[in-house]
């Protein structure tokens, strides 16, 4: 009889736990991977699926819209939430690849300021993106090989004479041709007007003539910090984030220059169409308040809430974008919107030149 | 005759048979044809659909096009058809779809999707009823780029359905609002492109053939216990990942690499060479990457030649250079074939290795159809780069049939 009952109450203990199964939502949850993903799993994906007991896949791309795109038009749905570069963000949302994101759900700030007051300035731009982290693009040297002469601005990063060797950029013309205008001698408000024009074009393409022997081109960041360890190059253009995982984690001996670096954001975002947008939204709510932001100090990108700040370690706090807003430019992601593709193939055409 | 001599119930029985033998043998063969289709003829045949046919403006603004129909190209359209893109653009930023007009005409006038945009916003706000009184009033006014023809030309054009000029922009042409078709006023990259990949497709298949042949040959004659290993040499890096593979070729042609380092300390170079992030790295480590797919038709063909032959062309007194020419080599063509256009067809469309290791001048046609796919999103025009690469291999493989006959190849 004992034995019955026992047996009863695990075939009830079982079945109470498929039933909670059944209850229990899976979320697809896309970002770049890396440190970076690693910070995100540590202080927002994981403390999520804890708190409310839901899955949560964390996947890897690349950026860009190209997936996202198909899995739209295709009606195709496999990610829920996605972490995307403002830049691509525009054309996303526009392009209504991407879900609204009612402003009023977001919580205050633990501190108790509202939500809209908290979110830094740029962070809900968007109505389609909520704002995760500021990250940036800089350059970096390495202090081992670089010798006595440092460089420190943009202009030496173009200049030559001083400091021969090998630059690396990311093969593209976002940053680049805004880093040309600059050194050339534009002033950082103007770049984007300037570019829109056939002349500044001209301008910024004869200013990367002049390093073009010099340059390695490659095309994802994480290629850079190993690009300026082994000495391939003197000067390597990165995010910020890549250089001090480099710095902090494998203690590598590069010194970043902040001068005219681009800064930009990444949003967490919903794919049009996706099934489980209750539960995408529950998880941007909680992922892009007050504790969950400040997590990302790990990777040195500075959280987009105030009320983060707080809780950011003072060591890291210089290390942060935010600290050096008034040295860079923020990318302008209406303008590569308009004239991404186009500056694209005739940055193409400059290359093969 | 034989027909007539075999009874009706004989024949029925026979045909029953053969026909059941087709249906088993069809059902065998079934499962490649579905995944044929579903692999490879359906996504080509929309590739090859996509390349000319984009209705995406004519489908999100019909009547506009329709209202410009008539227009003459020259100066402002009617203020009807002005008028009428101001509601539909009003329409289209309520479903948030305004972006998708923007992105196609900004391809044909780069800045004009911040102009669509932001007009679109603002005629978003506007109610209907003065909509459809002063629309083309409103709308000229939000910017004054709307005063450019260029702008309603482009959405004209972005407006048919049909349409070859991605094919003209993957030729360096372009079409003047007149018609006629001229050198591209814009980037010229794409033949160039193909040149540059055909070229390199080439050298690559060369140079697979001059490594590739003299192995095959030594593999093929020598003993089994020997020719064994070696095989295992050649099949062990063909298991092995092409990540892996491009990835050691990094670092033995970086500046502080393997090779360098070696030739620096040798005191053979005073300064490192730069190797890596050029044509000569893509060419070194694709002819690497590809040497198999030349040595094992060559081997199973090589194998396959009685080595009496030469024997007999010495015996009757041919010297051993010209008996190779005129007797071992041409029985070995059919090998050589199959390698060779093995290898050009692959490398031709490479895409991973270029990109890793290529730099600047080692790019590929691929490479900017990856562009298009990925970052610019300009799906038609990839999709015609694509059919044009596809055009350009049939094309050589049909100059390749008539010259040496396809017939020719073999696999071993």
């Amino acid at each position: 009889m004992k034995k019955l009952v026992a047996a009863l109450v695990g075939a009830g203990t079982l079945l109470f736990a498929a039933g909670s199964i059944a209850q229990q939502q899976t979320l697809t949850v896309v970002s770049f991977g890396g440190a970076y993903g690693a910070a995100q799993q540590r202080h927002m994906v994981d403390p999520f699926m804890e708190k409310t007991g839901h899955r949560i896949l964390f996947e890897d791309y690349s950026g860009g819209i190209a997936e996202i795109k198909a899995q739209v038009e295709s009606g195709n749905i496999q990610w829920d939430v996605v972490d995307i570069e403002v830049i691509d963000l525009e054309r996303a949302c526009a392009e209504g690849l991407l879900e609204e994101i009612p402003r009023d759900i977001l919580p205050p700030g633990d501190d108790g300021t509202p939500a809209l007051e908290d979110f830094m300035e740029g962070a809900l731009d968007n109505e389609c993106g909520v704002g995760v982290i500021f990250w940036t693009t800089l350059y970096a040297i390495n202090t081992e090989t670089i010798g006595e002469n440092k460089p420190s601005t943009i202009q030496d990063f173009f200049d030559t004479e001083q400091f021969p060797g090998k630059r690396a950029l990311r093969k593209r013309p976002q940053v680049n041709l805004e880093w040309a205008l600059i050194a050339d001698g534009v002033d950082r408000a103007e770049v984007y007007d300037l570019l829109a024009t056939d002349e500044g074009q001209a301008r910024a393409f004869a200013k990367l003539d002049t390093i073009k022997d010099d340059v390695i081109w490659f095309d994802s960041w994480s290629q850079a910090p190993q690009l300026l360890n082994d000495g391939g190059a003197i000067m390597v253009q990165s995010a910020n984030g890549r250089f001090y995982a480099a710095i902090q984690d494998d203690g590598r001996p590069f010194e970043m220059i902040w001068d005219a670096h681009v800064y930009d954001l990444d949003v967490w975002s919903i794919v049009r169409g996706s099934p489980n947008k209750e539960l995408a939204l529950e998880y941007i709510k909680f992922a892009t308040s007050t504790v969950p932001l400040a997590g990302m100090q790990e990777v040195a990108y500075g959280p987009t809430r105030k009320s983060s700040a707080p809780l950011v370690d003072p060591a890291v706090l210089p290390l942060l974008p935010s600290s050096h807003i008034d040295a860079g430019i923020k990318a302008d992601g209406i303008f590569w919107a308009d004239y991404g593709e186009s500056l694209g193939e005739k940055f193409n055409e400059w290359l093969l030149r | 005759m034989s027909e007539i001599s075999l009874a009706k119930a004989d024949l029925d029985s026979a045909r029953r048979e053969l026909r059941r033998r087709k249906l088993t043998a069809f059902l065998f063969v079934a499962p490649l044809l579905v995944f044929l289709l579903f692999a490879f003829v359906a996504p080509i045949g929309s590739m090859l659909f996509r390349s000319v046919h984009n209705p995406n403006v004519a489908e999100l603004i019909p009547d506009t096009l329709d209202q410009l129909r008539d227009w003459d190209g020259e100066g402002l359209p009617d203020p009807e058809a002005i008028r009428q893109l101001a509601i539909d653009l009003k329409r289209l930023a309520n479903d948030r779809t305004s972006g998708r007009l923007a992105g196609e005409v900004n391809r044909i006038q780069p800045g004009a999707s911040s102009l669509i945009q932001s007009t679109a916003r603002r005629m978003r706000g506007v109610d209907d009823d003065e909509l459809a009184a002063s629309g083309d009033v409103l709308l000229l006014e939000a910017h004054a780029n709307w005063q450019r023809v260029e702008i309603w030309r482009a959405i004209r054009e972005s407006g048919r359905a049909y349409t070859i000029a991605h094919y003209l922009t993957a030729l360096d042409l372009e079409r003047t609002p007149s018609g006629e078709i001229q050198p591209r006023d814009g980037p010229r990259i794409y033949v160039a492109l193909y040149a540059q990949s055909l070229r390199i497709a080439l050298t690559i298949t060369l140079l697979t053939f001059l490594l590739g042949y003299p192995l095959s040959y030594y593999l093929a004659n020598a003993p089994a216990r020997i020719s064994n290993v070696l095989l295992i040499f050649v099949l062990l890096p063909f298991w092995t990942s092409l990540l892996v593979r491009t990835t050691s070729w990094i670092a033995l042609l970086q500046t502080n690499g393997v090779v360098n380092t070696f030739l620096m300390g040798t005191g053979i170079l005073s300064s490192p060479l730069s190797m890596l992030y050029t044509e000569f790295a893509t060419v070194i480590a694709m002819t690497h990457i590809l040497l198999p797919f030349m040595i094992l038709p060559l081997y199973s063909v090589m194998k396959g030649i009685d080595p009496s032959y030469l024997r007999a062309a010495m015996s009757m007194g041919a010297k051993p250079i010209p008996a190779f020419f005129r007797v071992y080599f041409p029985m070995t063509l059919p090998g050589l074939s199959a390698g060779a256009l093995l290898v050009f067809i692959v490398s031709v469309g490479y895409y991973i290795t270029p990109a890793l290791v290529g730099g600047s001048d080692g790019q590929m046609i691929s490479n900017l159809i990856a562009f298009h796919m990925q970052q610019s999103n300009n799906w038609p025009l990839a999709a015609a780069l694509g059919s044009l690469l596809l055009a350009l291999i049939l094309l050589l493989y049909w100059t390749y049939d008539r010259l040496v006959g396809a017939r020719n190849i073999s696999f071993g």
